[in-house]
């Protein structure tokens, strides 16, 4: 694992990928130290161009923009994440126990999997969106997770169910492994790359997720996130004011990091997937 | 060698592998009767079924049909405590040692493992005393070894490790796999002596698995021989050898070269 991480450290993409964040990361962290003031406190007029003030002016309310993008971008990541986890574990324990137990619940479970593939995640998530009255950005975060867990799941179990027959998990078996154990050393390492690979696209789309149902206003409530920043502006007709500041912002940021996500995600397949294949 | 007890019996062994129009008998109907410090060979050509048989006798592949009994008694494999006593006795050398270590541990814990398999409480050094014994029976130097991952070392070397796991664990029976599919002509020897010396050391009953008659008459005191999952033809190596029945064993008699003259193994 160490040396997988020296490996990386030298792909330019993923440290590409991985500064841009870090640095979008130090930002949302450092910034409010200096800048205490309520994201939610009107503060100016209504749509106020960028100044030297207000570095990305006011929307509607009259609230500080910039101030709101920084938390804007707090939540979508901490969205994105939570959904990333949650998708991740789901489909890695449905993958590994239909790959690894196989027979009667193999198909079950790939049964499963599949319909969760065919019904679009997008009609679900929005189905329990609306059904749900109180939304956090955490019960969002999950249900975005628990709709999006099946490619990990397919993929993790396909890996599984070939790993399984190699001579190694053989040797484990007639060495008196049991199972966890065997699961935990002799399939876990081979697929680790590929469950971290697959969280990193999780997340950025758990992150693009959440502004889509966030601009449709089914996002939640009582927080700022870069989707609803889009909503707030759509609703109050910022195009048609011509306040390219209160959606372009928003919209720029949610690019930047789902790209350095990916960006990071190219440079693992890089130097992971010729690794796997030889 | 005969006289001695059976220690595993198969009768009217069968697996089939997928449904439908997928559906492949890998073996059919095969029955065996393996003695004590027996020496059997199992021979066929690539996809006969012997890797899947090898893996019905370890536990490792649940038989479609058939039972298999060990030591007198139906073989019982349920539970986790079952196989593992099961395991301690019954030991495997498989084809490809590439893919037989798990490439994220290092050369030192295979060998630990076995130790652990056998519930004996060992000082430190005396675990290191038995993990170099091991080590130099199959001619490596465990020093060199034991900090070494799987990837850092030759086939033979991993071949040969694989050997020194059997010295440790000294089960009843092993199943050797096409031990020598991975190693030049020199290696192979050598491989093959260390097998025949486990043998005499410890009475141990061996099923050589190999695609070459040649081999299998120079280690073995039986022979069976199977062609698309079935035995065709099984009895002592010699009269297999000289007189074959079945027109196949005589088609790989045929094709192998100087069959009746002088062994060159080297
Ligand atoms: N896990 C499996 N699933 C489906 N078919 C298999 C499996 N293992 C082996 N087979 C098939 O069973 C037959 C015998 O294979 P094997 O026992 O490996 O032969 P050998 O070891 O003699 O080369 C082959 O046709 C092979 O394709
Ligand atoms: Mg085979």
């Amino acid at each position: 694992m160490n040396s997988s991480f020296r490996i990386l450290i030298k792909s330019p993409k993923f440290m590409f990928g991985a500064c841009m964040l870090l640095a979008m990361i130090g930002l949302i962290l450092i910034y409010p130290l200096f800048n205490r003031n309520d994201p939610l406190e009107m503060i100016a007029l209504a749509y106020q161009p960028p100044d030297s003030k207000l570095l990305l002016g006011s929307d509607n309310f009259g609230r500080d923009l910039f101030l709101e993008l920084i938390y804007g971008i707090r939540t979508s990541l901490q969205v994105g994440l939570i959904a990333g986890v949650f998708a991740t574990v789901i489909g890695l324990v449905i993958g590994l126990a239909s790959g690894y137990i196989g027979g009667m619940i193999d198909n079950l479970l790939t049964a499963i999997t599949n319909i969760f593939i065919v019904i679009p995640s997008f009609v679900i998530l929005i189905l329990i969106s609306v059904s749900i009255d109180s939304r956090s950005s955490f019960v969002t975060a999950v249900i975005i997770g628990i709709t999006s867990w099946p490619w990990t799941a397919r993929a993790v179990r396909a890996q599984t169910s070939s790993l399984r027959n190699r001579d190694h998990v053989n040797i484990a078996k007639i060495s008196g492994y049991s199972t966890p154990r065997i699961i935990l050393s002799e399939i876990l390492p081979y697929i680790a790359s590929y469950v971290v690979m697959a969280f990193v696209l999780q997340t950025a789309s758990g992150i693009l997720s959440e502004a889509s149902i966030s601009m449709l206003g089914l996002g939640p409530y009582n927080t700022i996130s870069l989707g609803i920043i889009m909503n707030w502006a759509l609703v109050f007709e910022a195009p048609v004011a011509g306040a390219w500041w209160a959606f372009i912002p928003a919209a720029i940021s949610i690019a930047i990091i789902t790209f350095s996500l990916y960006m990071m995600n190219t440079g693992m397949d890089e130097i992971f997937n010729p690794k796997i294949r030889s | 060698m005969k006289q001695n007890d059976v220690l595993i019996r198969g009768e009217h062994l069968t697996k089939v592998f997928g449904y439908g129009k997928q559906k492949t008998t890998a073996v059919e109907d095969v029955s065996f009767a393996f003695h004590e410090g027996e020496i059997i060979s199992i021979v066929g050509e690539s996809g006969s079924g012997k890797t899947t048989l090898a893996k019905m006798i370890m536990g490792l592949l649940k038989e479609s049909s058939g039972s298999i009994e060990y030591m007198g008694k139906p073989r019982q494999l349920k539970r986790h405590g079952d196989r593992k006593r099961y395991w301690k006795n019954i030991q495997a050398i498989f084809q490809d040692p590439f893919s037989s270590f798990n490439l994220f541990y290092k050369v030192e814990k295979l060998l630990l493992d076995c130790i652990k398999l056998q519930g004996v409480n060992l000082t430190k050094e005396e675990q290191l005393r038995k993990m170099k014994e091991a080590c130099s029976f199959v001619n490596l130097k465990f020093e060199e070894l034991h900090n070494k991952y799987p990837f850092e070392l030759s086939g033979g070397q991993m071949q040969r490790l694989m050997i020194a796991r059997i010295f440790m664990l000294h089960p009843k029976l092993l199943i050797a796999d096409e031990p020598t599919s991975m190693v030049d002509a020199c290696s192979r020897s050598t491989i093959l002596d260390m097998l025949l010396k486990l043998r005499d050391e410890n009475n141990m009953t061996i099923i050589f698995i190999t695609h070459d008659v040649g081999l299998a008459y120079y280690v073995s005191d039986t022979l069976y021989i199977m062609e698309q999952g079935k035995v065709v033809e099984r009895g002592p190596a010699e009269e297999v050898i000289l007189n074959p029945q079945h027109p196949y064993t005589q088609q790989l008699i045929s094709d192998v070269p100087k069959i009746h003259s002088e062994w060159d193994l080297a």
